[in-house]
């Protein structure tokens, strides 16, 4: 998995709530059967007209978003579907990082198997965020933020640094990029002596 | 064994850790591994790079449900991608060694409906799937969530899963139901009360005369809905109700009576304490339509769609407004003045056999609207069988409904059951987000009986006044 230290980049600001994996990556594209290529159809019926062109009034299509690889949102990011095309599609577009207050169980646990941060922060600090964004934009330039997962920390340059939570284990495994099912299967003797002990639950049928 | 006492949670938790490598999140065993095709392929990929095999193939079920057509099942699937990815699930059965429910047996069909059905799904087991909707299987007391692709084939390399123990959430609810009122009258009022992300870190029990009240499929109606109140899990202690559910069937326990005896331990201990309590009235239930784009966007059948500023929230209200637009509504209108399209009555919320039978005594000796065409597609090939048994097939294909094959089909519209932009449609799922069922379509959600009552009337009518026939 790729591991993640430290990454600067462009905030893309979706001012939007309860954001769910449905419309970050439509039904349409769940039948491909690769992990691969999934950014060209991420937030496909937001970013595109039916007529196939950019839709302008989708805030990743305007020019403060162009280029942005940290997302910013509002509350309970990534509910519904557990389809992890939602985390496949918003990583392959370029995204390394997804700033809410609060984000749906299944989506924060999948951003982890693919290199990429779930950040919460307080109500208040994402409506900062959120307005130092809009001020850049109103300013015809772009927001930029620095994630530090070393340091749990995200900050700017104009003097915003708030730090953020998580599980030790998951930030361990991201810095290190460690493939999880490596290190479970490291322990694969526990594992078959606990179904030893069990006798296994019987399976008949 | 510890003193204290326990809740249900507390006990299938404690059975299920194998080990906490120091430093590390536990690592919980998984009783039960159900796949599909649409999460899976790149797990079974992933496990032939790495060279890994399935640990327990034996504890792993398969079935093709979310993108498979529901016409007629002789011919071929037109759709190539579609076909692809089902001779996909066929084919990694087939090498990994999983049993593979397949198009022409009679007990494929949705994963969550198929899972009870054949006693697959036990008290006290841990139970995960690539489907945020794996919570249904907690209705028969076990722990039961949907987990992403990356976990399914940690899943399948290793049988368990790295966990946090989530925090425990009761929710109670007190009293009787009123007459005309569903489980999906229930689970919709409490995640409109609850919130879409009320749940967020936390396994749901349900409790309460209420909901014990409730027999073995309505459960499955209410656990099922968990996670759109943030949820992953929603469990009801196992009962009588369940024990007489699962006894007989396929995969249920050779020794039933002594699987009985273990299961009547699990129920949470007197005086177990939950980190939350949310309390309901059975009584405050009519009901329920959602209005929105979330199923917490939800009002009764007897009220008014509201408008985007009674909101207090900022969020809330922007929601609102987006909902309303999207779905071309106006506040202030009569939810019983609203004009649909489509009625769909199907989906893991609601198409098992008494799913059906609420409907087709609604319909019984009425016809749909000439405005509206709609679908019943069960759950099962088993509950289609049983309904043509009980002569239900009859009774929609007399009245106007189309009678379809078992699947997922138009709850989310992989296959080709979808919604045509700004069609409005009754349905029985569990989802009203934008483009849910069709790009553009307008989805409400409510249960059969007000879905059934809809497609007779074009419009959504008080399930509580209808004229049986």
């Amino acid at each position: 998995m790729q591991s993640f230290t430290t990454h600067s980049g462009i905030v893309a600001p979706l001012d939007r709530a309860n954001v769910d994996t449905d419309q970050i990556i439509p039904k349409q594209f769940l039948k491909r059967i690769e992990r691969t290529g999934f950014g060209q159809y991420l937030f496909f019926d937001w970013r595109f007209l039916p007529d196939g062109s950019a839709n302008p009034e989708f805030e990743l299509n305007q020019p403060p978003a162009a280029g942005a690889s940290i997302l910013l949102a509002r509350r309970n990011f990534g509910c519904g579907s557990s389809r992890e095309h939602a985390p496949w599609a918003l990583a392959d577009y370029g995204f390394r990082a997804v700033i809410a207050p609060t984000f749906a169980d299944i989506f924060f646990n999948n951003c982890f198997q693919n290199g990429m941060v779930p950040i919460r922060l307080d109500e208040a600090d994402v409506d900062e965020l959120f307005r130092r964004a809009t001020a850049a934009a109103a300013a015809g330039g772009q927001y930029s933020l620095r994630v530090d997962l070393q340091a749990c920390t995200v900050s700017d340059d104009a003097g915003f640094t708030r730090s953020f939570a998580v599980d030790p284990f998951r930030r361990q495994c991201l810095l290190e990029g460690h493939d999880d099912i490596d290190l479970s299967l490291r322990h694969a003797d526990k594992i078959t002596a606990w179904e030893a002990d069990r006798g296994l639950p019987a399976l008949s049928g | 064994m510890p003193s204290t006492p326990r809740t249900l949670l507390d006990k299938i938790w404690d059975n299920h850790v194998v080990f906490t490598p120091p430093g590390e999140l536990p690592l919980v065993y998984v009783d039960r591994h159900l796949v599909h095709e649409v999460t899976s392929p790149q797990a079974f990929e992933g496990l032939r790079l790495a060279g890994r095999r399935v640990r327990r193939p034996e504890a792993t079920f398969a079935t093709p449900d979310h993108n498979v057509p529901t016409s007629d099942r002789r011919l071929p699937i037109a759709d190539p991608v579609s076909k692809q990815q089902i001779d996909t699930l066929r084919a990694n059965c087939q090498e990994f060694g999983v049993r593979l429910f397949d198009l022409d047996d009679v007990d494929q069909g949705i994963v969550h409906v198929i899972g009870p059905e054949l006693g697959i799904t036990q008290p006290g087991m841990t139970i995960v799937c690539g489907d945020s909707h794996t919570a249904t299987h907690g209705a028969l007391g076990a722990l039961a969530f949907g987990i992403g692709t990356s976990e399914v084939e940690h899943v399948l390399a290793t049988q368990t899963l790295r966990q946090g123990k989530p925090k425990s959430l009761e929710v109670r609810v007190d009293g009787t139901l009123p007459p005309g009122v569903t489980a999906k009258d229930i689970v919709l009022y409490l995640i409109g009360k609850l919130s879409t992300e009320g749940g967020v870190g936390h396994v749901i029990e349900y409790t309460g005369e209420c909901i014990r009240s409730l027999g073995m499929e309505q459960r499955m109606t209410v656990c099922n809905m968990s996670i759109e109140a943030g949820a992953r899990a929603g469990m009801i202690a196992p009962d009588a109700v369940t024990f007489d559910y699962l006894r007989g069937r396929d995969y249920a326990p050779k020794d039933f009576d002594a699987a009985v005896a273990a299961w009547e331990k699990l129920p949470s201990d007197p005086g177990a304490v939950y980190d939350r309590v949310e309390i309901f009235r059975a009584a405050d239930v009519v009901p329920q339509v959602t209005w929105g784009t979330n199923p917490a966007q939800v009002t009764g059948v007897d009220a008014v769609v509201p408008d985007a500023v009674s909101f207090a929230d900022p969020n809330d209200r922007s929601s609102a407004a987006r909902a309303l637009e999207y779905m071309g509504l106006e506040g202030g209108t009569r939810i019983v003045d609203i004009p649909l399209d489509r009625v769909f009555i199907g989906s893991c919320t609601n198409s098992r056999i008494e799913d059906l039978r609420a409907a087709a005594s609604v319909v019984r000796g009425y016809r749909v609207a000439s405005t509206v065409r709609a679908m019943v597609v069960p759950g099962s090939g088993r509950v289609k069988r049983q309904a043509e048994q009980e002569g239900l097939d009859r009774v929609f294909r007399e009245a106007g409904f189309d009678w379809r094959e078992a699947g997922c089909s138009m709850c989310l519209g992989m296959n080709p059951d979808t919604l045509a932009p700004r069609e409005r449609c009754a349905s029985t799922s569990n989802r009203n987000f934008e483009g849910r069922q069709g790009k553009g379509g307008r989805t409400h959600l409510v249960s059969p009986a007000m879905a059934a009552a809809a497609a007779v009337s074009g419009h959504f009518v008080d399930i509580r006044d209808w004229q049986y026939k």
